[in-house]
């Protein structure tokens, strides 16, 4: 009895577990933006001029971010009509999202950057970007999942935990997408 | 969470269910031979199935070095067997330089990754942290399968390099551009290097999925009583491998992932000014093979210490329990270990004084790595200190424990010697270099992880091994070592370098010919010791003395208050309650007192 209650104390286990993970996640895109600023100061270096969609973009991320926020408050008030739509507009934007960063690569390979010969600030934002992306199809997937058991009448659930989960990875790639968005625009 | 929640699995029950649990049973669901031995969730049996599969990558690890190190203690000799075993790759009986360099990048990658990373983390991480922290499995037991999935399918995918046409990578086991970025520079860099990275990168998801979970246990899933300054030293230990991974390897994969564009897409991240002879020169401009190291030793570097900390864990355990005393300085033990996880990540660039850094970054790296013998002194203090003036229990794991402790203290004093940036000018890339991390990395893990397995094998098997194998297998592999890898500090002062297929047309490494011949000798003895300590393993898992009491070593910790065979789920009533640290031995008139005693308001505080 009381094991269970000291325990309760603490921090769900997989939420805990998805914050070290985004840890490493973090390790991961601190390491490419690292290399890039090595690279950066290095002769034959090239910059590389950021098609316009990528603006649209952050600006369905940062929508998305809201919705899913709204989804989880509405989650925890049990209103269930409200977050099914909810997530399903969250997982719409996340792809959304998805094809806005493809439309930019399009254009970038358009205007001629390549990803064959070079190594500049133009290789390294299709890598960098295209990883980011692959983690909000994670995050996307993984809403889609949650869409399924919203729906599903065999599961009647109000453990709002994997919400929580999910919400707080979102808005996790949102900041990321941000802060790499930033980073290219400044450098 | 309770555990009982994390053992069953079904999350969505939780909130209405586990206020109920007043009674702790473990229903036992029908277990069938594929969920109990192969997709097990059981983190005991994941920890055997990591034991094993690391156990087979060290004989074929070791098998490898036996064989290039034929090649370097009798450079003029053919043996025509060896054309027997490896075909054209020995033609004439005697190897390739082909087939040489891809032996010791072989070698390398299977040691310190699969043996020493997944195959020690991933046996003792699984094993002991819900034992002894009093949890019921792994935070999430289905990722923690998965974990051990990877890593066999990261193991199959090596494994598989050694058969194809063109050989296994073979540009060293780290893995340097350009070797490792172009196809045309040599066999191995062509599918043998694809296939290293696919299967490296099967390896870091299974780290990180094993690590996740290892840092989620140990937080959120120890027992009441269990805080964190109750915590054995083992767990600490692991802890912070975890952590280190974590962080790490990460950054490993953002250079792999540059490198695999490198490879199949044209960018030239790594690539500048190239000329392969037989292509001709190659169009790359503006590349940078230093990235790529600097990516590399920041995983590279804690990474050793991924290697090391498990082990100094289990030493610090072991030496204790054996030495009958507490463990002296707990505190100290876990703000040393603390402080080299922060200075793992501050030292990577000693490993590249030599490629051109500035100076005056170098100086810094010699000071932060310096800086690290200062934690390793004091763990070095507080091991013989307590097991000074002791009444020692010399059993096998024992041995094993103090020869760690022999072999660490003389494997960091080297590498005082490679942190200063002037010596290592002229101590880079030869046998001292080598000789340095083979004692202090590769045979003092080795010797932490038999010091766990002859000391925990009870517990996971329920038999104990054959003791005079392991004090033959102790004696013959504590001094064998010695005797290959001390020599080996000569050969560098003499500025003999690594990773040359033959030393005898050097006019001034002649003098090293018999010295290399008594190497490969001892290092063939050793082998042979090992394949009967696997021997020992496998027969007494079947045939060895039962097991007849709950804690055959009069232990204080938790995981010898479980069965003799534990079940799924560890405990079979409740999980019991710990009320003191972990290393009450020869207190108060006592023996040792269990953690799970309550405080005797007589007690003398330790
Ligand atoms: C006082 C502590 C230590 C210091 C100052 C130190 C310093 C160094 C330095 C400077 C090098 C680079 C040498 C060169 O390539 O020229 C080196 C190599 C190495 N060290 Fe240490 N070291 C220490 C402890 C350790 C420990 C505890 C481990 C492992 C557990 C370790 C594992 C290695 C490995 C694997 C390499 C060689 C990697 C390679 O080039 O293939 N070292 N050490
Ligand atoms: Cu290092």
């Amino acid at each position: 009895m009381e094991i269970v209650s000291t325990q309760r104390q603490k921090i769900h286990p997989h939420k805990f577990t998805l914050w070290i993970a985004i840890a490493s996640i973090i390790m991961m895109f601190a390491g490419l933006t690292s290399a890039y600023i090595v690279k950066g100061s290095l002769p034959g270096w090239s910059t590389v001029e950021m098609p316009k969609i990528f603006y649209y973009s952050t600006g369905v991320m940062l929508i998305s971010s809201l919705t899913i926020q709204v989804a989880l408050k509405s989650f925890k008030e049990r209103s269930m009509q409200q977050y099914r739509r909810l997530i399903t507009l969250t997982a719409i934007l996340g792809f959304l999202f998805i094809t806005f960063q493809i439309i930019g690569f399009r254009q970038l390979a358009h205007s001629g950057v390549q990803l064959s010969g070079g190594s500049g600030a133009g290789q390294f934002l299709y890598i960098i970007f295209g990883l980011h992306a692959l983690h909000v199809l994670g995050g996307a997937i993984a809403l889609l999942v949650m869409f399924i058991r919203a729906f599903s009448t065999r599961i009647r659930n109000y453990n709002a935990v994997p919400v929580e989960v999910v919400s707080t990875y979102w808005h996790f790639v949102d900041l990321l997408w941000i802060y790499l968005f930033v980073f290219f625009l400044l450098k | 969470m309770s555990n009982e929640a994390v053992l069953h699995g079904h999350p969505e029950v939780v909130t209405t269910h586990e206020v109920h649990h007043d009674e702790h049973h473990v229903h036992h669901h029908k277990e069938t031979f594929i969920t109990k031995y192969v997709f097990s969730q059981d983190h005991k049996m994941i920890a055997k199935q990591f034991l094993i599969t690391g156990m087979t990558w060290a004989i074929i690890g070791g098998l490898m070095s036996v064989l290039f190190r034929l090649q370097l203690g009798y450079p003029d000799q053919t043996f025509p067997w060896l054309e027997d075993i490896l075909g054209r790759w020995a033609k004439g009986g005697k190897i390739t330089a082909e087939n040489y360099y891809a032996l010791v990048t072989m070698h390398g990658t299977v040691l310190v990754f699969f043996v020493l990373t997944g195959g020690l983390s991933g046996t003792f991480a699984n094993f002991l942290i819900p034992l002894q922290c009093g949890a019921r499995d792994m935070a999430s037991p289905f990722m923690n399968m998965l974990s051990y999935w990877f890593f066999f399918g990261g193991s199959v995918v090596m494994l598989s390099s050694l058969f194809i046409q063109t050989g296994p990578f073979s540009g060293g086991w780290t893995a340097y551009p350009p070797l490792s970025a172009l196809g045309d520079a040599s066999p191995g860099s062509k599918t043998g290097m694809d296939l290293w990275i696919t299967a490296m990168a099967m390896f870091v998801i299974s780290s990180l999925l094993g690590g996740l979970n290892y840092i989620s246990t140990v937080l959120n899933l120890r027992t009441k009583g269990m805080s964190m300054t109750r915590l054995p030293l083992t767990i600490w230990a692991l802890f912070f491998t975890a952590v280190l991974g974590v962080l790490s390897f990460p950054v490993l994969l953002s250079g792999f992932i540059l490198l695999l564009f490198d490879r199949h897409a044209g960018t030239s991240f790594y690539l500048s000014d190239i000329y392969i002879n037989g292509v001709g020169a190659l169009p790359n401009e503006g590349g940078s093979a230093i990235l790529f190291q600097h990516l590399f030793w920041f995983l590279g570097h804690p990474e050793v210490y991924i290697i090391l900390l498990p082990a100094m864990g289990m030493a610090s355990e072991i030496l204790s329990v054996n030495a009958r005393k507490p463990i002296f300085g707990y505190m100290a033990m876990v703000g040393s270990l603390f402080a080299i996880t922060i200075l793992a990540f501050l030292v990577w660039a000693h490993h590249m004084f030599v490629t051109g850094l500035n100076p005056f970054l170098g100086s810094v790296f010699v000071l932060l790595t310096l800086l690290i013998a200062v934690p390793s002194a004091i763990k070095v203090f507080n091991w013989l200190t307590t097991i000074w003036k002791a009444n020692i229990r010399f059993t096998p794991g024992m041995l094993f424990a103090l020869g760690f402790v022999s072999l660490f203290i003389s494997g960091g004093l080297t590498g005082i010697f490679l942190g200063n940036s002037t010596l290592d000018i002229h101590l880079h890339d030869t046998y001292f270099v080598i000789a340095h991390f083979h004692i202090v990395m590769g045979v003092s893990a080795f010797f932490g992880m038999f010091a766990g397995i002859y000391h925990w094998f009870p517990k996971m098997y329920g038999r104990y091994l054959n003791s005079t194998m392991a004090y033959v297998h102790f004696w013959v592999t504590l001094i064998g070592a010695y005797l290959i890898f001390w020599p080996m500090h000569y050969e560098g002062l003499a500025g003999m370098p690594r990773r040359y297929l033959d030393y005898s047309i050097w006019e001034s490494f002649k003098q090293f010919s018999d010295l290399n011949k008594f190497i490969s000798t001892v290092a063939m003895i050793v082998f042979a010791v090992q394949l009967m300590f696997v021997f020992n393993f496998f027969y007494s898992i079947f045939k060895g003395r039962k097991v007849t009491t709950q804690n055959p070593w009069g232990s204080t910790t938790l995981e010898w208050t479980a069965p003799i065979r534990p079940g799924h789920g560890n405990w079979p009533g409740e999980i019991p309650e710990v009320h003191r640290w972990a290393y009450d031995y020869s207190k108060d008139g006592r023996d040792f007192i269990p953690q799970t005693e309550p405080i005797n308001p007589n007690e003398s505080k330790h």
